[in-house]
């Protein structure tokens, strides 16, 4: 518990492929990365947003921090745009091929290297991986509570009050700080970086030069070589062709001819 | 960090040549760009003169993103399924000579901001600027959002619609008449093709211009450039034309690909980029003072703009008024003077850079280039009388000069005729 009521905060991104963009290595059975566009990982931008939302009432700290290759640092500009203080990226080759295992390692060890925190927030998942584990990993490593698909948050007096979704509903729990928030995909409205936002980011600069030794990760632990899963077999599903046929004229006319039509093809 | 000496609007030729040209003479400048990377929001274009950039980048000018040197130009004239061209060769691309490539404006943009941004000028990209900050006449300065970012001197690059050299006052709305309208599309063949089916070299490439049928005889005409793999294929008509014909550009594009001449060359590609820009109508709609206190238009937005009918220049003119506007605002800041009556000087640096005595001295090709004859009768003459030229079925052949009595006849008066013609040279 902080003495004051600021917060210091970190929050954990990804720079993915765009969703839309997805494609697989039919021989290495990997994602695609080069040459495709690349976004920071949707919810993980929900993640800065309740960051933010907070560091606008209680006023604090809040860092952005990736792992990746250089050129991840255009989603940390993207971060300090929309109001993070600093961008920090772990990069070191030996990380390449990492899994959830050894990114949640390294990703404590970079939070525990750069201070105390009250609140570490991940996105709830990446859309390139689905997996949800590196938050969670992070709170068992650092031995913190977790508080995982948040939609809401409220801090008062040391303690946090959040809203969770589950399958059939929500969830309120309550906790002490620090802990970590995994954030639920679409809760909120991510800001737009500003221009000063922009300036800020480039005028500062990312701090890019932070390495596996940097914040004392035993190379056995990380990388492929630390990673334990096996991609086995990857299918891709393929769509069936659509038959393209466009209803149109009077919208009454069309939709009876078009429920005709679905009738005498035994669809419906 | 909220003030810049120099912030420029719009990250295309004309903005990130002067954005290059000021921060490499240690001048703190702000390059903001609306779309998502520099070049996002340009892709017309596809031929560039060599030689502005030669004076920007002395030494490393071929490091652009050529895609082939344009070493022969074509004029067809087309009417019906035939086509009258004129084929001129020009240097090969050893020469250093080498007088227009052509290039991709989305990758050509892209690499000229880096530039930019290499030689210190912050590239800001994906934000719009919403309105100039303007206090007793005097810019000074930019709102983006809630935003406000102030410097010495707003160049506004921000395109031919350009809505901050309105807001500054020094340029009235546009009104159709003085635009024409462009469709491109990228079609994508392969690098053996192109070389084949244009009988050009590895880097060589060819720039053809058409006018007639193209665009069903309205003023305007089309274009065919070739990429390293793609060929860049587009129609330009004057929007006043357009309306008045109850036209669609669109429609013109695809007859215009079905034409036998276009059919040859892109036949089994793939349109892989579409495209529709405005284009500002000829050289003499320019901006008379494209200064106010503490602003310059360069660019599209300033009217720099020259078509001579058989070329058309944009980018190169762009570049240069870039240049000048750096040189104008260096001159200010040695006099600390960013007044309009300092600024004023723009038009002498574009006089010494060649964009101005261009734009007067082809004053009068637009008047010329606005006959609508040059873009109807004379295509359809033309391709007439070859056609009966060139026609052996047995038939009595008749004389040369009879044969163009006879197809004028309807068309056009020899009066009209040598009016036009005498015109048309004068005018070059």
């Amino acid at each position: 518990m902080p003495e004051s009521s600021e917060l210091r905060m970190v929050v954990c991104i990804k720079q993915v492929p765009k969703a839309e963009q997805l494609k697989i290595d039919p021989v290495k059975k990997t994602l695609v990365r080069e040459g495709v566009e690349s976004e920071i990982n949707p919810s993980d931008l929900h993640a800065l947003e309740m960051a933010l939302q907070l560091k606008d009432k209680h006023g604090g700290s809040l860092l952005a921090l990736s792992m990746g290759p250089p050129r991840f640092i255009q989603a940390l500009e993207t971060a300090i745009g929309m109001g993070a203080d600093e961008g920090i990226l772990l990069s070191d080759r030996a990380l390449g091929g990492s899994d959830t295992l050894p990114t949640s390692h390294a990703l404590s060890k970079a939070v525990e290297h750069l201070g105390d925190f009250d609140i570490i927030f991940c996105g709830e998942e990446t859309t390139d991986s689905s997996t949800g584990h590196v938050g969670p990993g992070m709170a068992a490593n650092l031995d913190l509570p977790q508080l995982t698909y948040v939609v809401e948050v409220e801090v008062r007096d040391g303690h946090v009050r959040a809203k969770r979704a589950v399958e059939d509903g929500f969830e309120v729990w309550e906790t002490t700080l620090p802990l970590v928030i995994t954030v639920n995909h679409g809760c909120n409205h991510p800001r737009e970086p500003t221009l000063l936002g922009k300036i800020k980011a480039r005028t500062i600069g990312i701090i890019d030069d932070v390495n596996a030794d940097d914040v004392g990760l035993d190379k056995e632990k990380i990388g492929l070589s630390g990673s334990p899963t096996v991609v086995d077999k990857i299918e891709t599903v393929e769509l069936p062709d659509r038959s393209g046929r466009i209803y149109s004229g009077e919208a009454r006319e069309a939709v009876t001819k078009l429920l005709d039509d679905l009738e005498a093809e035994g669809i419906i | 960090m909220d003030r810049f000496d120099v912030i420029v609007i719009g990250a295309g030729p004309a903005g990130s040549s002067a954005a290059y040209s000021l921060a490499k003479e240690g001048f703190s400048v702000l390059l903001i760009e609306r779309g998502k990377f520099p070049g996002s929001k340009n892709v017309f274009g596809g031929r560039i003169y060599t030689y502005p950039l030669k004076r920007l980048f002395p030494e490393d000018w071929r490091e652009a993103p050529i895609e082939r040197y344009v070493v022969q130009e074509n004029i067809s004239m087309l009417s019906g399924d035939t086509a009258v061209t004129v084929q001129y060769d020009s240097l090969r691309t050893g020469s250093s000579r080498v007088n227009s490539f052509t290039a991709i404006r989305l990758k050509f943009d892209k690499w000229l901001a880096k530039r930019a941004g290499e030689v210190g000028a912050m590239v800001i990209t994906g934000t719009r600027v919403d309105d100039l900050l303007v206090s007793n006449g005097t810019v000074f300065g930019v709102r983006a959002g809630g935003d406000e970012v102030k410097a010495n001197v707003i160049i506004a690059a921000d395109g031919v619609a350009s809505i901050f050299a309105q807001k500054a006052g020094i340029r009235p709305e546009l009104i159709p008449k003085e635009i024409s309208v462009g469709v491109k599309e990228t079609i994508k063949l392969t690098k053996k093709r192109i070389e084949d089916r244009f009988n050009v070299g590895e880097k060589e490439g060819v720039a053809n211009a058409y006018i007639g049928q193209v665009t069903n005889f309205l003023r305007g005409g089309g274009f065919l450039y070739t990429n390293k793999d793609s060929v860049s294929l587009g129609v330009v008509v004057q929007s006043e034309d357009l309306s008045s014909h109850r036209t669609e550009i669109q429609e013109l594009m695809e007859r215009f690909k079905l034409h036998p001449s276009i059919q040859k060359y892109i036949e089994g590609g793939k349109v892989v980029e579409y495209s529709a820009h405005m284009i500002p109508e000829l050289g003499t709609r320019m901006i008379p003072r494209p200064y106010a206190n503490g602003f310059l238009a360069v660019g599209d937005a300033a009217g720099f703009v020259l078509s001579h009918g058989y070329t058309y220049r944009g980018v190169d003119l762009a570049i240069l008024s870039g240049m000048a506007a750096a040189e104008t605002v260096k001159a200010a800041r040695a006099v600390n003077d960013y007044s309009a009556g300092s600024l004023s000087r723009y038009l002498h640096d574009l006089r010494s850079h060649g964009v101005l005595s261009e734009l007067e001295e082809f004053g009068r090709t637009p008047s010329f280039l606005g006959n609508p004859r040059i873009y109807s009768a004379y295509p359809q003459l033309l391709c007439g009388i070859l056609n009966r030229m060139y026609t052996v079925d047995g038939g009595k052949k008749e004389k040369m000069f009879h044969i163009a009595k006879e197809e004028m006849k309807g068309k056009i008066s020899l009066m009209q005729l040598m009016k036009d013609l005498l015109g048309g040279t004068r005018s070059m």
